[in-house]
């Protein structure tokens, strides 16, 4: 059976030109990047390199990219990083979407618990966050707004210029966990106002455990990892020279194909939605129906509990993920679903299919053959 | 296929027995909340057997939830069958899941929720006929009862957050 891969949301297989640059610095680029002789400056021309092609696509300059192990890491270091300096000009208040990342909500919370104060904005429906709703949030002791650019499960996309615009207007910096949408969708940190950007490898078929933080020349960060002064001082570690170069060569093989890929994508998107909609009964579409990933459908099937679909599918050979509760420890259904008030039946019915560069129209037409099969065994076992 | 899983769960959960409504059902009990995505309705006759004591001779589930509830909800109609009212009382969750060769350990709240079925439609029987309940089983009908609210209230959040969502 061939097996189908419908989760490039969560992560993507490497291309293989990306592989074949890697595996020639595995080989042949060691040094430490930070060793004056030529074996360490070879490598450090290869991470320059790498991060000038990196800059040159959200228009940043190349100092202002830093270089950390993954998005996690990226978000942890913008909200604690500037936390911290902003201590030191005397503010403590931050603001976040409801919809974040885990690692964006729990560095968030944990601020809190170090004595910073955090409000968080709430989004409507189809996941939006409400822009006189943060004009308000924003007071003098606030010294940042994060708010993702594209949401990881449902697939909203923010208008992000309109919110960097706000915060440039009142002096607040602005993040961007753009982890979803970078080398997809056209970023401009210039023309959209923003002062941190987050962005990661494995999501664009490049190596795991590269990505990394954007930060505008004159905002001033403290760094989390202290060491020997990698990255201008705000993230010590020895670099990741081939998983650096891979990245870059991702990024420029998305930047080159995200046009027609992301028209061929929407195609296939819109024509799954409208075929799971139209065929199975009781299902609705989670997030706005066009300002999505053009790679991300979000469906509740009503009466099927997401955790027993999946495991279905993935008998059937095909991989998809869920935002029901059964897998988390708490019991509740992802945060994201609940910030957009599905009642709980809905939300614990949800199946995100992400698609991808490998994905084709057969693949998607097996997929919604196998949901009909599927969703009907279950209704046949549910009281609802 | 590598799961978390084990390969008894699996089984039950792919051709799980006994689904469906037991349409003039002695006994209903139903478990669980939609909140935390699980909801068991079990289903049983209770006749009598040579000696005269009451058992119960058939059972039948429906169930919303993920694998490890709908495997079981099928585990315990198997379990229950042909016992007599206080053997079936005695199943614990221990022996759902030793019978599915052992579950994952945040999934083992999931095999209360067939002994709390369970229980429910029992002390439902009791009640509709107007019989003594076991004190025990009234124990745990408060318990359930008990659980139920609080959930109920973590709930109301929920509601309240709908709500303003909507506004």
């Amino acid at each position: 059976m061939k097996k189908i891969y419908l989760d490039y949301a969560a992560s993507t297989p490497i291309d293989s030109r990306v592989l074949q640059i890697m595996e020639k610095h595995l080989k042949n680029n060691f040094a430490n990047s930070m060793s004056l002789h030529f074996f360490g400056q070879k490598a450090a021309l290869a991470v320059e390199e790498s991060r000038q092609k990196i800059a040159k696509i959200i228009n940043a300059k190349s100092e202002e990219i830093i270089f950390t192990s993954s998005a996690t890491e990226s978000n942890n270091l913008a909200l604690k990083g500037l936390a911290f300096a902003a201590k030191n000009r005397g503010k403590s208040h931050l603001i976040v979407s409801l919809i974040e990342h885990d690692c964006v909500l729990e560095s968030a919370k944990w601020l809190k618990s170090q004595g910073f104060k955090v409000s968080f904005l709430s989004v409507n429906k189809d996941g939006f966050i409400n822009l006189e709703e943060l004009k308000k949030l924003i007071g003098k002791n606030t010294f940042l707004v994060s708010v993702m650019h594209a949401n990881n499960e449902i697939g909203t996309i923010q208008d992000i210029s309109l919110i960097g615009k706000i915060c440039r207007k009142k002096g607040v910096y602005f993040h961007t966990d753009a982890a979803q949408t970078f080398g997809r969708e056209k970023i401009d940190v210039e023309k959209m106002d923003i002062d941190l950007l987050t962005a990661s490898s494995h999501k664009i078929y490049g190596p795991k455990g590269v990505a990394f933080l954007y930060v505008r020349k004159e905002v001033v960060i403290e760094p989390i990892l202290h060491g020997g002064g990698h990255e201008g001082g705000l993230r010590s570690s020895t670099l990741n020279v081939p998983a650096i170069v891979g990245f870059a060569k991702a990024s420029e093989i998305m930047q080159k194909e995200a046009q027609k890929e992301n028209e061929r994508l929407k195609n296939l998107r819109d024509y799954m939605i409208e075929q799971i909609l139209t065929q199975i009964p009781r299902t609705h579409l989670n997030g706005h129906p066009k300002m999505r990933l053009a790679n991300n459908i979000n469906i509740s099937f009503h009466g099927v509990e997401g955790e027993s679909l999946v495991m279905e599918l993935s008998f059937a050979g095909i991989a998809v993920s869920t935002g029901s509760a059964c897998s988390s420890k708490n019991l509740m259904p992802s945060h994201v679903l609940q910030a957009l008030g599905l009642p709980p039946q809905e939300a614990h019915g949800s199946l995100r299919i992400s698609l991808g560069r490998y994905t084709t129209k057969e693949e998607i037409d097996k997929t919604i053959f196998a949901l009909k099969k599927n969703i009907e065994k279950l209704r046949k076992i549910s009281p609802f | 296929m590598k799961s978390i899983y084990s390969k008894q769960t699996l089984k039950h959960f792919r051709s799980p027995h006994n689904f469906g409504e037991i349409k003039d059902a002695d006994a209903v009990g139903e478990a669980g909340n939609i909140v935390c995505g699980d909801v068991m309705n079990l289903y049983l006759k209770i006749g009598k057997n040579k000696k005269g004591e009451e058992v119960i001779k058939e059972a039948k589930f429906k169930t919303y939830g993920c694998v490890a509830a709908i495997a079981t909800s099928s585990v315990i109609t198997d379990l229950v069958r042909g016992k007599t009212i206080d053997e079936a009382l005695k199943i614990s969750k221990d022996q759902i899941v030793e019978t599915l060769q052992g579950l994952p350990p945040i999934k083992i709240h999931c095999s209360v929720l067939a002994t709390e079925a369970l229980a429910e439609a029992l002390y439902q029987y009791f009640l509709k006929n107007k019989k003594k309940i076991p004190l025990e089983l009234l124990k745990r009908h408060e318990i359930i009862e008990k659980s139920k609210k609080i959930i109920e209230e973590r709930y109301q959040g929920w509601i309240k957050l709908q709500k303003a969502i909507k506004k």
